[in-house]
């Protein structure tokens, strides 16, 4: 019974059901957990395991249609089924919600300061001017440079790392006891996410909280948690310390979730065949530079300065940066989507610095892309079998029963079923979606793919298997590749070479092998030294590394 | 018989191909569309009260086709014109204590105390003078159809060709069209409606429909604007570009269909609004003018009798009512036709069998 009182959040039987069309679907089924003071607690699962949800329905902020059972207890106070004031006194002041995105999480008319103050007035009887003390104090406990001077700024003025920061101050106003965090880096760059995690192990230990760290980041969760549960499908899957779980992991899914984790360095270096070697480059970015042009009284943005890059036959390059590097951009240009200003641009031979918009059409058929977001990338009002045969049809060549053929065979070699093809993008998985984009990309054997972020969507164990179609399918067709992403460890399974971009300029360029292992730059090494990795004790022993040479 | 016949063979191969074409075979988007359509069912009552309606009204008084020196008329069914006036007819049905004129129909069948069903000789009664109001209430209502047909025809094909060209380009094209929305925006119709009227007097009513029509484009133009500047961002539309699309066709086959929406609504809008617009216009003697007849002009010509002869407003306002009720609910119908993420209703018998299949299986 001594134990009980320790916990801070002690969740019994718990289940959360959703009302639709006209059945309760469960979303998460019979849980049970409990977090300590000073303790983190992962919940780990793919998209729509129902972590979200267990971890909203903790408070009843679910929506109307939900249905929540069982018993949830926060310090002994039961709160399923308790009454609206009371929840609402517990939000905030005792339970603290961190959520994935700080910049719609905050609001944009009112200043940073004034959110916070508001928080703290709501719950505290507090003076203005006590207040504000108190959240100069809160904002300079999260580490965000001048404290004072940042008070008074808007959400739109700080850097996402930094709104993410405010987010945690806001939340940290009340010291609840418990600090519910909802993918809380998900949206961040490695290098900004280990500041963050940093942070929230560095609170941890102040102010002695206990957290419920919701996450699909394996990664993460060996840098943060004691404790962790595995959820698939609304049901608990496995749950133990972080030691059992990441080094004798029971159930399969685990394992199978764990297996899927790209991991730095554990893939052999693929060779390119002999007879692709030698020949002339299929891309070719010399001295490019990129502008967005003014608009009314935004001055140009120059995205890009100075790249050069070279791609060869049967080759993929691994294009990696943080956000707003450039790197989407350098992958729009090198399809002709954007202008450059500066330098030239060769696609298969074909100068493309000033195309024509004959030149453009032709080029269109040597190269293919597949873009970030599989929900914005296929046209909603198109079954994907005519998205997937555009190409084939606007190229001319194919047609009619021709072309409805070539379609299936697509379809066949990304490994969807035929019939899918008088489906519309959303009655398929976003996975399933990133397979129809390949299939589109690849409709007219280009010699040149352009893969912007095409995982990033994705669920771990989804993701693994694209990247082994990917290969597979550059196997056979012998594209050369421009793979962009954020996630090194994606990055180092596929590519041959890579290339390193920061603030519009590239840092560095070289074989795999030579960046991950041997980089020249700084920022390179910062990069690599940020990427968590799923394996709680190489993770203690890299992070104190980072934080010594910092 | 061991051997299997090859002809029979052939066609069994045949015929399993087929099977699984069947299943492969692509739907068209316009298939798909009709399909979903089809299955709507308000849409579908609506569809086919509206044809009723026009086939009605544009048979009844017959047509006259050209102008009043040549062309020709088509004739009717309907015994009375607008300009015939039956006197002794109306004086025959008079009712509630010498009211002429009022109407002979009665739908009360025998065994409910009536006097069986009938409809007389003015089933919709007649006015003062004793013109046959079916007849006037027809001749409005082609006219108010029309009306209706040509000016949201205009306004939809204006308005979406301008909205599609600014949202689509942007900058300096989308600055020149959209501040000539806004001069248009500014003009009030019902004083080009005078102006015209005035000038050109009497023209009848297709030029006054064409009119109306250049001016009932720019809430569409607007509305079609922002929805492609948010589309044409979408990488779906770059995704198009790289497959080879040219603008026309990544405007027509690729954004069009998806600001269908709203197109339709603004569109369903337009149209019932178009029949109150020649309705005021009307009021005001700037549209239609007597002898000829619009539902408008009825409603207004009669307004002091309603105490009277309350028939007079009834017919003319159900039409209106009607028409305009059948516009939305067929846009409805097209809307969800368009969006196939459009999830059907759920009804309360649906939900009654998930609580049944609960409890059974429980």
């Amino acid at each position: 019974m001594s134990k009980a009182n320790q916990a801070v959040l002690q969740v019994d039987n718990y289940s959360v059901d959703f009302w639709v069309d006209g059945v309760w679907y469960p979303a998460a089924i019979n849980m049970n957990f409990e977090v300590q003071a000073g303790k983190v607690l992962a919940i780990v699962g793919e998209s729509g395991s129902g972590k979200s949800t267990t971890a909203m329905g903790l408070m009843d902020l679910l929506a109307s249609n939900a249905r929540v059972e069982g018993s949830v207890k926060i310090n002994g106070q039961e709160m399923v089924g308790a009454k609206k004031t009371l929840l609402q006194r517990t939000r905030g002041r005792e339970v603290a919600y961190i959520f994935q995105e700080p910049m719609t999480a905050l609001n944009p008319v009112y200043t940073i300061g004034f959110q916070i103050v508001e928080t703290l007035r709501t719950h505290f009887d507090l003076g203005p001017k006590e207040a504000k003390a108190r959240a100069i104090e809160l904002i300079s406990m999260v580490e965000i440079p001048n404290p004072e001077a940042s008070f008074d700024k808007y959400p739109h003025q700080l850097s996402g790392g930094q709104r993410q920061r405010a987010m945690i101050a806001q939340s940290l106003s009340c010291d609840p006891g418990l600090l519910v965090a909802d993918e809380p880096t998900t949206a961040l760059d490695v290098t900004v996410q280990a500041e963050i995690l940093d942070l929230i192990r560095n609170l941890r230990d102040k102010l002695n909280s206990a957290i419920l760290l919701i996450t699909h980041d394996m990664g993460v969760v060996a840098d943060l948690a004691d404790d962790i549960l595995v959820m698939k499908d609304g049901l608990t899957v496995e749950f133990g310390t972080s030691d059992q779980i990441f080094n004798r992991p029971n159930h399969p899914y685990t394992k199978e979730l764990l297996a899927a984790v790209p991991k730095l360095g554990s893939v052999a270096v693929r060779q390119i065949e002999a007879e692709l070697v030698g020949l002339p480059p299929v891309l070719k970015l010399e001295k490019v530079s990129i502008e967005y042009p003014k608009r009314g009284r935004v001055p140009a943005f120059r995205a890009v300065t100075d790249f050069s890059l070279e791609i060869y036959p049967g080759e993929i390059v691994g294009l990696v940066g943080e956000s707003g590097s450039g790197k989407t951009t350098v992958g729009r240009a090198a399809i002709g989507l954007l202008p450059t200003v500066e330098g030239k641009i060769e696609i298969v031979g074909r100068d493309l610095t000033k195309p024509t918009a004959q030149e453009l059409r032709e080029i269109r058929r040597f190269t293919g892309i597949v873009f970030q977001d599989p929900g914005s990338s296929l046209n909603p009002r198109l079954p994907i079998g005519e998205s997937i045969g555009e190409p084939l049809l606007l190229s001319g060549d194919a047609k009619g029963a021709e072309l409805d053929r070539r379609v299936e065979e697509l379809l066949d070699s990304v490994e969807l079923p035929k019939s899918y093809r008088n489906r519309y993008p959303h009655e398929l998985s976003g996975g399933q979606r990133q397979r129809v984009g390949i299939a589109r990309a690849l409709a007219l054997t280009p010699s040149l793919l352009i893969a912007d972020e095409p995982t990033s969507a994705l669920d771990v164990s989804v993701q693994a298997r694209f990247l082994e179609l990917l290969q597979e399918l550059q196997d056979r067709l012998k594209f050369a590749c421009l793979f962009i992403s954020h996630d090194l460890a994606v990055v180092d399974i596929l590519a041959h070479r890579i290339a390193v971009m920061q603030d519009g300029r590239l840092v560095e360029v070289g074989t795999r092998d030579q960046i991950l292992k041997t980089p020249r730059e700084d920022y390179t090494k910062r990069l690599i030294g940020a990427v968590p990795i799923p394996d709680p004790a190489a993770q203690r022993i890299r992070r104190e590394a980072r934080l010594a040479n910092k | 018989m061991s051997k299997i016949n090859p002809k029979a063979e052939a066609t069994l191969e045949k015929d399993e191909n087929e099977i699984a074409n069947r299943q492969t075979a692509g739907l068209s988007q316009r298939q798909i569309v009709i399909k979903r359509f089809v299955g709507h069912k308000a849409a579908m009552a609506s569809l086919f009260t509206l044809i009723g309606i026009i086939v009605t009204v544009f048979t009844a008084t017959g047509i006259r086709v050209g102008g009043e020196s040549f062309g020709f008329t088509i004739p009717g069914w309907w015994p009375y014109s607008i300009t015939d006036i039956d006197p002794e007819g109306a004086i025959a049905s008079m009712c509630n204590g010498g009211v002429t004129g009022c109407p002979t129909l009665d739908l009360a069948p025998a065994f409910m105390d009536g006097d069986g069903v009938k409809f007389g000789n003015h089933p919709f009664g007649t006015d003062i003078i004793g013109t046959d109001y079916f007849a006037l209430v027809v001749r409005g209502a082609q006219q108010s159809l029309m009306v209706m047909v040509i000016v949201s025809f205009l306004g939809i094909l204006i308005g979406t060709v301008v909205g599609a060209i600014a949202g689509f380009f942007g900058g300096i094209v989308d600055a020149v069209l959209m501040r000539l929305t806004d001069m248009f925006l500014v003009t009030p119709v019902i004083v080009i409606g005078a102006v015209i009227g005035f000038r050109f007097g009497n023209l009848g009513v297709i030029p006054l429909a064409l009119m109306l029509g250049f001016f009932a484009w720019m809430g569409l133009a607007r509305f079609v604007r922002t929805e492609f500047l948010t589309l044409r961002e979408r990488e779906f539309v770059d995704a198009a570009r790289v497959a080879g699309a040219s603008n026309r066709r990544i405007i027509f086959k690729h954004i069009l269909p998806n600001a269908m929406g709203i197109i339709i609504v603004v569109g369903t809008l337009l149209m019932s609004g178009a029949i109150l617009i020649e309705t005021s216009l009307s009021y005001l003697g700037f549209g239609v003018r007597p002898p000829d007849v619009s539902l408008g002009l009825l409603i207004s010509e009669y307004q002091g009798t309603f105490s009277i002869s309350p028939w007079l407003f009834w017919w003319p306002g159900a039409l209106i009512v009607s028409i305009a009720l059948c516009v939305n609910f067929i846009g409805d119908g097209l809307r969800d036709a368009f969006d196939p993420r459009q999830r059907k209703h759920i009804s309360i018998k649906d939900r009654k069998r998930a609580k049944e299949m609960k409890r059974l299986n429980s």
